[in-house]
C-alpha cells in the first residue's frame, strides 16, 4: 500500500514553497483552466455520443416506427406507428408476445441461477484460499484463466465437450458413471438450458472469486482473533465476521453479475447459434434473431426498450433495497 | 489455532472440485489440438492415440484463419490505442480538475455499460449502412467502423482505472512542472504518464482483450473480408464436417495472446476491476 505513503510525503515533506508566487501563477492560469478540462473530455464525449447515446436515442425512436425489410432502405422516413410495436411485443395472445414472455422467463431463471452459483463458488474458493499455503498463488492464477480466455474459444470447447456422440460429458456421465441409459442431447431440448447455465457459470465465477478475494483482504485479522477468543468456530466466523464484512462488496458484485448474465449474448450465441433451442432462448439472442433474421427492427427495438426499462427498474429497486439493508447492518 | 478436520476436508474438497471444473475444458482444448482427426471423430479419449502438430498446420487452410487474424489484430490494435489515448485525456481532466458536469460525465460513461448491447446494435447498424450511402464512407463492414465501435467499449473501465492511478500521483509533481513553464499537456505527458505507466499498460491490454473477444457487434458489422476471429472461428464449427482438432488448435492459438496479456497484468487489472466493484 504505497498510496498513503506518497500522499503523506506530498503533504508533510512537500516544499512550503513561497506561497504568494504560487498563488499568483495559479490565478494567471484560471482562464485556461476553465475550458481546458472540457477540451480534454471532448474525444471521450464524442465517442460515447456516437456509439452509445445517439444510437440509443435512435433505438427508442425506431421502436415507435414500422422498420422492417420494406422500409429499411428509408428507415428515417419509416411510418410512425406509435406504440404498436410495444403492443405486439406485450400482447400475450400473439405468437410474438408468447415467445417474448417465454424468453423473458428463461432469462430471469438463467440469470438467478448464474448469479447465485457464481457467488457461492466465488465465496467458497475465496474463503478456501484465504489463509496462505504452498501453491495458493498458482491456484489463484489458475482460477482466473476461464475469465481471461476469449469467451468464444472457451464456449467452442464446451460445445465440443457437449457433443452427443463424441463429447467428453456423455463419455463421463454415460460410459463412465452410467447415469443415463441413452446418451442425452446437451445442445438441443430441455438439457440445453442446463448446458447454458454450466458454461456461463464456468466463465463468470472467477470474477466473483477475485472480487470476494479483494473484499476478504480488507477484513482486519483482529476481527477473526476476537471472534476466536469469544469461542466462535470457523462456520460462525464465516457467518458473523466474513459475510457481514463482505456486504458492501456483495452489493455491487451481485448487481454486476446480474447485468452481465442478463445481457450476455456471446455464450448462448456461440453455444447454439442464432437459432437457440426454445428452452435456452434468452432475450439477447431472441431479440437478435427477430431483428436480423426476420428483419423486424421496429419490433426488435421495442423489445430492447422493454428490456432496458426492466433492467433500470430492477437495478434501482435493488440499489434502494440493498442500500437500506446495508445501513441497518 | 489449527483448523479442525472438518474445515480442512471442506477446504480441500472446494479446491479439488473447482480445480477440476476449471481445468477440464482447458485440458480438452489442449489435448484435442494434438490429436489426429480419427481421434476427435470417435468417442472422447483422455490421451491422443498419436501426438501430431498437423491440426496447427491444416487449420490455416480449412478457413481463412490468417485473414481473420490480420483483421482482429488491426481492429484490436486500432481500438485499444485510440481508446487509451482518449481515456488518458479524460482521466487527466477528471483527476486534476473540478468542473461543472464532472459528475454527470462520470455517470453517463459508467451507465452506458449496463445497457444491453443489442439496444444500440440495431441503430448503429442502420446508421453505419446509411452513412455508406449518404457520405460515401463505408463504415459498415469496414475495420474502421469496428474500431470506432470497440474503442468505446473499454472506455468506462479505462477512465475509471486511470483516474485512480492519476489520483495516486501527487498533484505537486505536475503543479511544479506547470510552474516551471510546462503546458498542462506537457505536464501530463512528461510527469503524470510515466508515473502511471502500469495503469496505462493494463488498460491497453484490457481494451485489446475486449476488442479481440467481442462477438455480437462483429457478427453484424463485418463482411466476409473483414470478419474477425471471434466470428470466423464459428465457421469451422458450422461446417458439415467439423475438424474438431483444428478448431481446438485454432482456439488455443487465438487464446494465447489474450491469456498471456491478462496474466501478465493480472495485478493491475484485478486492482481496477475490484476497485470498480468495491467503490461504485
Amino acid at each position: 500500500m504505497s498510496l498513503p505513503a506518497t500522499q503523506r510525503r506530498g503533504r508533510v515533506g512537500g516544499p512550503p514553497d513561497d506561497p504568494p508566487r504560487r498563488a499568483r501563477t495559479r490565478r494567471r492560469r484560471i482562464p485556461a483552466k476553465r475550458w481546458f478540462p472540457y477540451v480534454l473530455l471532448v474525444p471521450a464525449l464524442l465517442a460515447e455520443l456516437a456509439v452509445h447515446v445517439i444510437p440509443m436515442l435512435v433505438g427508442v425512436w425506431m421502436s415507435v416506427q414500422q422498420v422492417n425489410q420494406f422500409t429499411l432502405r428509408n428507415w428515417t422516413r419509416a411510418p410512425f406507428i406509435g406504440l404498436d410495436n410495444f403492443a405486439l411485443a406485450a400482447r400475450l395472445s400473439s405468437p410474438a408476445g408468447q415467445q417474448l414472455l417465454r424468453s423473458f422467463t428463461t432469462t430471469v431463471v438463467f440469470t438467478v441461477l448464474v448469479v447465485v452459483l457464481c457467488w457461492l463458488l466465488g465465496l467458497a474458493a475465496a474463503v478456501a484460499l484465504q489463509k496462505p499455503f504452498p501453491g495458493r498463488g498458482v491456484l489463484r492464477t489458475l482460477f482466473l484463466v476461464p475469465f481471461a480466455l476469449p469467451v468464444f474459444t472457451a464456449v467452442i470447447t464446451w460445445r465440443f465437450m457437449l457433443q452427443r456422440d463424441t463429447g467428453l460429458v456423455n463419455r463421463v456421465l454415460v460410459d463412465g458413471l452410467g447415469l443415463f441409459d441413452d446418451k442425452p442431447f446437451w445442445l438441443v431440448g430441455p438439457n440445453s438450458f442446463v448446458s447454458l447455465v454450466v458454461v456461463m457459470v464456468w466463465r463468470v465465477w472467477p470474477y466473483a472469486f477475485l472480487t470476494i478475494t479483494a473484499g476478504l483482504q480488507s477484513i482486519p485479522d483482529e476481527l477473526y482473533e476476537v471472534a476466536e477468543m469469544d469461542g466462535a468456530g470457523p462456520w460462525q466466523q464465516l457467518r458473523r465476521v466474513t459475510l457481514p464484512m463482505l456486504r458492501p462488496v456483495n452489493r455491487v458484485l451481485l448487481l454486476v453479475l446480474f447485468l452481465w448474465s442478463f445481457n450476455d449474448f456471446t455464450v448462448p450465441y456461440t453455444l447454439f447459434g442464432a437459432a437457440a433451442p426454445p428452452d435456452a432462448d434468452v432475450l439477447s439472442v431472441h431479440i437478435y434473431q427477430s431483428s436480423f433474421v426476420t428483419w423486424n427492427f421496429g419490433l426488435g427495438s421495442a423489445m430492447s426498450v422493454l428490456v432496458l426499462a426492466f433492467l433500470l427498474v430492477a437495478s434501482a429497486i435493488y440499489m434502494l433495497f440493498s442500500g437500506r439493508r446495508a445501513e441497518h447492518a | 489455532m489449527r483448523d479442525g478436520v472438518g474445515v480442512r476436508v471442506a477446504r480441500i474438497t472446494v479446491i479439488v472440485v473447482l480445480t477440476v471444473f476449471t481445468v477440464v475444458p482447458l485440458y480438452v482444448m489442449l489435448v484435442s489440438s494434438v490429436k489426429p482427426l480419427r481421434d476427435v471423430q470417435g468417442a472422447f479419449t483422455l490421451l491422443p492415440s498419436a501426438v501430431t502438430v498437423q491440426p496447427f498446420i491444416d487449420m490455416w487452410r480449412t478457413v481463412p484463419l490468417a485473414q481473420y487474424f490480420v483483421n482482429s489484430v488491426w481492429v484490436s490494435l486500432g481500438a485499444s490505442v485510440c481508446s487509451v489515448l482518449i481515456a488518458i485525456l479524460a482521466a487527466y481532466a477528471l483527476s486534476r480538475y473540478r468542473f461543472r458536469g464532472r459528475g454527470g460525465f462520470l455517470t453517463m460513461v459508467l451507465s452506458t455499460q449496463m445497457f444491453p448491447g443489442i439496444l444500440f446494435l440495431l441503430p448503429l447498424f442502420l446508421i453505419y449502412v446509411n452513412l455508406d450511402r449518404a457520405a460515401g464512407t463505408s463504415l459498415f463492414g469496414s475495420r474502421f467502423g469496428l474500431i470506432i465501435t470497440y474503442l468505446t467499449f473499454a472506455l468506462p473501465f479505462s477512465i475509471w482505472l486511470l483516474v485512480g492511478y492519476f489520483d495516486s500521483i501527487p498533484r505537486e509533481l505536475d503543479e511544479a512542472a506547470l510552474v516551471d513553464g510546462a503546458s498542462p499537456l506537457g505536464a501530463l505527458v512528461r510527469v503524470v504518464l510515466p508515473a502511471a505507466l502500469p495503469g496505462v499498460a493494463a488498460v491497453t491490454i484490457y481494451a485489446f482483450m475486449t476488442a479481440w473477444t467481442e462477438v455480437l457487434f462483429a457478427s453484424v458489422l463485418t463482411t466476409t473480408e473483414t470478419r474477425t476471429l471471434a466470428v470466423g472461428l464459428r465457421s469451422y464449427a458450422t461446417q458439415s464436417n467439423v475438424y474438431w482438432n483444428q478448431v481446438m488448435a485454432a482456439s488455443l492459438v487465438v487464446s494465447l495472446p489474450v491469456v498471456a496479456g491478462f496474466l501478465l497484468l493480472q495485478k493491475a487489472l484485478v486492482r481496477g476491476l475490484t476497485a470498480g466493484a468495491v467503490k461504485a
